[in-house]
């Protein structure tokens, strides 16, 4: 009987919160642009977009030289080292371009957003906008919402782009990979809106869900020091599971047999 | 048109489970210092809450200026409240940004000014909180005191009617302390500013209020002038005002007898 009644709380409660959530979202969005908060959502991209950009450029060297690594051992038995282009460019322009850089983003900048508007709220900044007649849903989360929003997929396709270089460092620099059949290859086998737009659609709705996510944790928590502690760790937990989840739904959906 | 700026009828509030509020009814008069004192916990913090619109009460209504904050549109509210200013407990200045930046806020989010004007303006009310010298320092350059009169000068930015103190007096020392209660009562008497005090700093705030009503368990307690007050027959009223430790608010939290805590209920 207990059971049931948890079970049942729990479900009220997260559909609440998802309520809860979406009203934020809306009284956020639903608004005529003022040149004010244009140029508030610009400052706001230079500190989730530029700032962001060192972690981005390091992670996705790396990671398309350890593609390029890893798929030529394999390849090379098979005396198919020439397909090192594609495999590179494929599996990153698909799938950890967007990935990593959403899972990237929601730590270096979702904990922040969640953390920034918590202790806005436990300081009382928040409630004293309100009270200055200044709606914190506009002046704070909107400019917030869409910075992330435009900012990540511009870094998943630079971590996409930098990917590629390191796997062309590794694959062609080092390894000897002949440097025409890595770059021609590549572009007979990449296909523009098949693989490098479905991959920005990805980063664009991780963006969408990771923002969302790190901006209602923060409007939400509790206001002490041990609320936005746990409040931040939500959102960068929350977070990863919905960009991994969602990752499976868009891979079927995009490239699903059909 | 009567001259009471705030009317809070029959009203009640509850969060969660606990009864904040049980039909209370106050009024505050325009122009008038009005204290609201109260033991610590009791939701004077809320009270103000309710006044500005940001909570809604469970029964009953809030009318200021003869508007009911509860039931006017989104738009409205925010009208409204332009000509509201409340000084937070904490000072609530933005962090990120100078003295300056911090009153000129509400100017520049509110008024087409240009920002030479603006730039006199914040002067002008930093000048009559006595910090025009501190205009460029950042908030966390500030001691208490000063956080405080800087948030001062940003409620009564936009010239309001009514001014609304958050625990002024807390944590502060006795210069401070008396530097705040001089500024509330000259403030009233040159702006003709309406001004609420909720404190619990009980012979401060007789000093300079007009009227007071006393808050304790979800009711009022006592009102009246600080003269009334003082001479109340309540013994509820007398504890609060001599910080008796025990009286009818009692001393200890609501628990179950001491010894058969100890001893269980077998």
């Amino acid at each position: 009987m207990e059971i049931l009644q948890r079970l049942g709380r729990n479900t009220i409660d997260t559909f609440a919160s998802i309520g809860a959530a979406s009203l934020m979202l809306y009284g956020a969005l639903i608004a005529i642009p003022k040149w004010k908060n244009i140029r508030l959502t610009v400052e706001q991209m230079y500190v989730v977009g530029v700032q962001s950009l060192l972690i981005i450029l390091v992670s996705g060297l790396f990671i398309g030289m350890v593609m390029a690594l890893q798929g030529y051992t394999i390849l090379v038995n098979y005396g198919a080292e020439g397909s090192l282009g594609p495999m590179v460019a494929l599996s990153i322009l698909r799938e950890l371009g967007p990935v990593v850089t959403a899972l990237l983003f929601a730590g270096r900048a979702g904990s922040a957003l969640t953390a920034e508007i918590g202790l806005m709220k436990a300081t009382e900044q928040l409630s004293s906008l309100e009270m200055m007649a200044v709606d914190p849903l506009r002046r704070i989360v909107s400019p917030r919402f869409w910075a992330g929003v435009i900012s990540m997929p511009m870094l998943a396709i630079i971590f996409s782009a930098v990917g590629i270089l390191g796997g062309h460092l590794v694959g062609v620099d080092w390894l000897g990979v002949d440097a025409g059949s890595y770059w021609s290859i590549m572009q007979s086998t990449v296909d523009w809106n098949e693989d490098v737009i479905n991959g920005v659609i990805k980063a664009l709705v991780f963006a969408v869900v990771i923002v969302w996510i790190a901006l209602f944790k923060g409007y939400s928590c509790i206001p002490t020091s041990e609320g936005i502690s746990k409040a931040t760790t939500e959102t960068v937990v929350y977070a990863s599971l919905a960009i991994l989840g969602l990752d499976f739904v868009l891979t079927a959906l995009m490239f699903g047999i059909s | 048109m009567t001259d009471n700026i705030i009317t809070v009828e029959n009203m009640s509030f509850s969060r969660g489970q606990r009864t904040i509020y049980d039909n209370i009814s106050l009024n505050v008069k325009r122009g008038k210092i009005t204290a609201i004192m109260g033991p610590s916990g009791i939701g004077k913090t809320t009270l103000l809450k309710l006044i500005g619109g940001q909570l809604i009460p469970s029964v009953g209504k809030v009318e200021f200026a003869g508007q009911d904050v509860h039931r006017i549109s989104r738009s409205s509210l925010y009208q409204l409240r332009k000509k509201m200013g409340m000084l937070f407990q904490s000072g609530a200045l933005f962090t990120n940004m100078s003295v300056f930046d911090n009153v000129a806020f509400p100017l520049r989010e509110h008024s087409e000014l240009s920002e030479d004007i603006i730039h006199t303006l914040v002067l002008l009310k930093l000048e009559a909180v006595g910090l025009r010298g501190a205009h460029d320092l950042m908030p966390s350059e500030l001691s208490g005191g000063m956080a405080r009169r800087a948030a001062l000068a940003r409620a009564i930015a936009l010239d309001p009617e009514l001014i609304m103190y958050d625990e002024p007096f807390a944590g502060q020392d006795p210069i401070s302390l008396g530097v705040l209660l001089e500024l509330i009562k000259s403030l009233s008497q040159a702006l003709q500013l309406t001004s609420i005090v909720v404190t619990h700093d009980v012979t401060e705030v007789l000093s300079i209020a007009d009227y007071v009503y006393i808050l304790a368990n979800k009711t009022i307690i006592g009102e009246g002038t600080p003269e009334e007050i003082q001479q109340s027959e309540s013994a509820l009223v007398q504890q609060f005002l001599e910080g008796k430790p025990n009286g009818p608010v009692p001393f200890h939290f609501p628990a179950k007898d001491l010894a058969s805590e100890f001893i269980g209920n077998q």
